[in-house]
């Protein structure tokens, strides 16, 4: 009952977005019009909200009746998981998608602000498309409600590495900043429609981009937090396509962030903030295409079924024909008001588009690269982590180095001399990091350019607070206190780049590894630290058993302890890798445990030394704080009615 | 300046800044770009020391372990079978019987010698370029094991 009960509500929640999107496209003039489309993009999230319950419910429940569930899910699963499972697989994940899509909707339908109504209602039309298409295509594609026969005793299992409590937010995250998109893309068209995209619409704009933006960050900061503790590689990003797949959405909503900025202040570049806004959901929209339809042959596995790929294409191809034919007609005649001077803030941040646009176009172009090859008969190809390096990084350092000077730099007319000085101590500290890192590198240049670049950009990021602390009155707690929270989220997003780029190169240059055969009691010696492997012994989790190692750590006399561990889940027929994973300031000791040889005694054990690993993550958590504290200082200006 | 110089500035930079970024994407595609290969087409297809993905199925029995603690395992698109070395832990699904992808490269006379091995998160997946190599080889048993 309860998966018709979700499936009914489903069906409902697409008549009333199909609803929203009519009343809302033709209530430009018509202000009841536009009343009852707001009141449907609510009542069609509620709706969509019980659809979602139901199918939680039937995970709960374990009704394996349902195919989602008997495909994903198992009795012995912990509470977490079967509630995360709801989301884990292709079906349940595409109604998350559905379920976020008609939430923004009445959020945005609720929150009319300074713009006008026709665009707002226009807006909210759109939103309502975007979710019908998305909820036409979970129904009819990928009916996560869809019931089995006969319904087997036991299901078979969420596979044993997404039970984990980062993928189980991961997923989420990642919907939310990738749904999110949708809105800024929404707005976009209204503004198309409408002819006319000024300051009041970009101030409606900024919200969402932040928000999207800030998610991606997160979801891409967790997923990738999570590939390093449990696939047991060592490694952090791979370059894989599914991974490429939310990189690129991420780059375009970091360019629509800065941009719509320059729009809401100086109303200028307007078109370009519509194009990087349809874009953005455009690479969204491609993202969800490359992880379903299985095209790209990925390091991540999902289920693989070429009809639904083909209509997430057909899908994409109509956001995309709509949005760029709109944009063809209408974006000539947008006004555009306010040049600026070659340096000057608004150039900063054209040049800061212009750095990630770019870089999200190199990637695209690697990763669909192989599909061109294939499809023009040039056999199978990959394209791997080298070609990424050698394009992104390159890009984003020339982007990186003129970063700290955009926040410096006054609007219309900036003066790069007295920012220059301002900024001298930092490019002092990132020469000398340079120096010091080609010194006990032996002349290793790339890795001293990057960590030089990442000091720069911290120390530039506190050079900004510091001019802004100056500029104050009164005793220097008081000035702190009194800066604006816009100076706070910028800088702690700056900096945190600094900080992952810091991390990012010293792991990517530095690391080291090593495997190692060892039998219980024997040691193995690994930057500047002897590992001993103490006893291996059995254990039981409460939906697996595992193997587990124990080791000894010495270092310097200090002794620490740390385990690893196998687990067999009786679900899958593959174990897992828990590794094992010390923590100091230098960085992670990383331990991961292989099989026991065939006939032997002794265990492979695979070291990692990880420099400085722990900086990437906590880089990406201050970019999402920035994010974050951004929205609040949104908030609080609209609060204050400024 | 003048506001048009400043203009013709800006456009000549982000023109540069194109050009450099077309150039290093046809170069890295042109170096970097790995090609996929199946053991039977190990020798025509890759020069010796050449990166590529060597891909097939892991032959039944043949997986062992070398004095050094490097891994030894035959893998086979059904007409050919390819000695592979790889030392390392290999990943969690990597198993005999099953598909998987093995990148690094040859030297006559020699095994395989992988850097990096790839096996699927999902126990039901079988490598898209195995399944190809092994439709083209007509040993195709069935659809895409589901």
């Amino acid at each position: 009952m309860i998966a018709e009960i979700g499936a009914f509500t489903a069906m409902l929640a697409l008549a009333l977005s199909l609803a929203q999107g009519l009343l809302g496209l033709t209530g430009a003039r018509n202000e009841p019009r536009a009343g009852a489309a707001a009141a449907l993009a609510q009542s069609s999230a509620w709706i969509a909200a019980i659809s979602f319950a139901c199918l939680i419910a039937l995970f709960v429940r374990s009704d394996f009746t349902v195919a989602a569930v008997a495909a994903n899910s198992h009795v012995d699963k912990p509470l977490l998981y079967k509630i995360a499972g709801a989301w884990g697989n292709h079906e349940g994940s595409m109604l998350l998608w559905s379920f976020v899509s008609a939430v923004f909707g009445a959020v945005l339908a609720s929150t009319r602000g300074a713009q006008t109504q026709s665009l707002w209602a226009r807006g909210v039309g759109v939103q309502g498309l975007v979710t019908a298409g998305a909820l036409i295509y979970t129904l009819f594609l990928s009916n996560p409600f869809a019931r089995l026969d006969p319904a087997p005793m036991q299901g078979s299992g969420l596979n044993p590495l997404l039970q984990d409590p980062a993928l189980a937010a991961h997923p989420p995250l990642l919907y939310l900043g990738y749904v999110g998109l949708s809105v800024p893309f929404s707005l976009a068209i209204a503004a198309l429609i409408e002819g006319k995209a000024d300051q009041a619409w970009a101030k409606a704009l900024r919200p969402w981009t932040l928000a999207a933006w800030t998610f991606l960050t997160l979801g891409i900061g967790l997923g990738s937090y999570w590939a390093y503790y449990e696939l047991g590689w060592g490694g952090w990003w791979f370059w894989d396509p599914v991974e490429n797949a939310s990189f690129m959405p991420w780059l375009v909503a970091g360019a629509l962030v800065h941009s719509a900025i320059v729009t809401e202040r100086r109303g200028s570049i307007a078109s370009w903030t519509i194009l990087l806004a349809i874009m953005g959901f455009g690479l969204a929209l491609l993202g969800t295409f490359l992880v379903r339809s299985g095209v790209l042959t990925s390091v991540h596995a999902f289920a693989v079924d070429p009809r639904r790929g083909i209509a997430v294409l057909v899908l994409l191809a109509v956001a995309l024909g709509i949005g760029f034919t709109l944009y063809a007609l209408r974006a000539p005649k947008l006004a555009q008001p306010a040049g600026f001077a070659a340096v000057s803030r608004e150039s900063m941040l054209v040049w800061n588009n212009f750095g990630l646009a770019i870089a999200a176009g190199v990637v695209l172009i690697g990763t669909l690269y192989p599909l061109l090859v294939e499809a023009l008969g040039g056999g199978l190809i990959s394209v791997g982590p080298p070609f990424f390096n050698m394009t992104v990084a390159p890009l984003l350092g020339a982007l990186f180095l003129i970063l700290p000077f955009g926040p410096m730099l006054s609007w219309r007319v900036g003066d790069i001399a007295a920012s220059a000085k301002k900024l001298a101590p930092a490019a002092l500290l990132a020469l000398a990091t340079m120096i010091i890192t080609l010194v006990l590198s032996q002349w290793r240049a790339i890795p001293a350019i990057g960590l030089a670049l990442g000091v720069w950009l911290i120390a530039g990021g506190l050079v900004y607070v510091w001019t802004r602390v100056q500029r104050g009155e009164g005793r220097m707690l008081r000035k702190l206190a009194l800066l604006p929270l816009a100076v706070w989220s910028m800088s702690a997003a700056h900096i945190g780049a600094g900080v992952l780029t810091l991390g990012a190169v010293a792991e990517t240059a530095f690391r080291r590894e090593q495997a190692a055969l060892l039998n219980p009691g024997e040691s193995v010696d690994f930057v500047g630290r002897r590992v001993t492997l103490l006893e291996v012994g059995e254990a039981e989790g409460p939906n697996y058993s595992s193997t587990r190692a124990n080791f000894r750590i010495e270092r310097d006399g200090a002794v620490q302890r740390m385990s690893a561990e196998r687990r067999f889940y009786p679900t899958s027929p593959m174990p897992t890798t828990e590794v094992g994973i010390l923590s100091s300031i230098d960085g992670d000791l990383y331990v991961a445990l292989g099989d026991a040889a065939r006939g032997e005694s002794a265990w492979t054990v695979r070291l990692y030394y990880n420099p400085l690993v722990h900086l990437i993550f906590i880089g990406a958590i201050m970019m999402a704080l920035g994010g974050a504290l951004s929205l609040l200082a949104l908030a609080r200006r609209k609060r204050s009615g400024a | 300046m003048r506001r048009r110089d400043q203009r013709l500035i800006m456009i000549a930079t982000a023109g540069a800044v194109l050009v450099a970024a077309m150039a290093l994407t046809f170069w890295g595609l042109r170096d970097s770009v790995v090609y996929f290969v199946a053991p039977s087409e190990l020798s025509e297809r890759a020069q010796p020391g050449q990166r590529v993905r060597l891909g097939g199925l892991v032959v039944e029995g043949t997986l062992r372990r070398d004095a050094d603690g490097a891994m030894r395992f035959a893998v086979t698109d059904g007409a050919v079978q390819v000695e592979v070395r790889y030392d390392g832990v290999l990943p969690d699904l990597f198993r005999e019987g099953q598909g998987v992808v093995a990148e690094g490269s040859w030297q006559p006379g020699q095994a395989f010698e992988a850097e990096r091995v790839l096996a699927k998160h999902d126990e039901t997946y079988m490598p898209r370029e195995v399944a190809e190599a092994i439709k083209q080889r007509g040993e195709w048993k069935g659809d895409t094991p589901q």
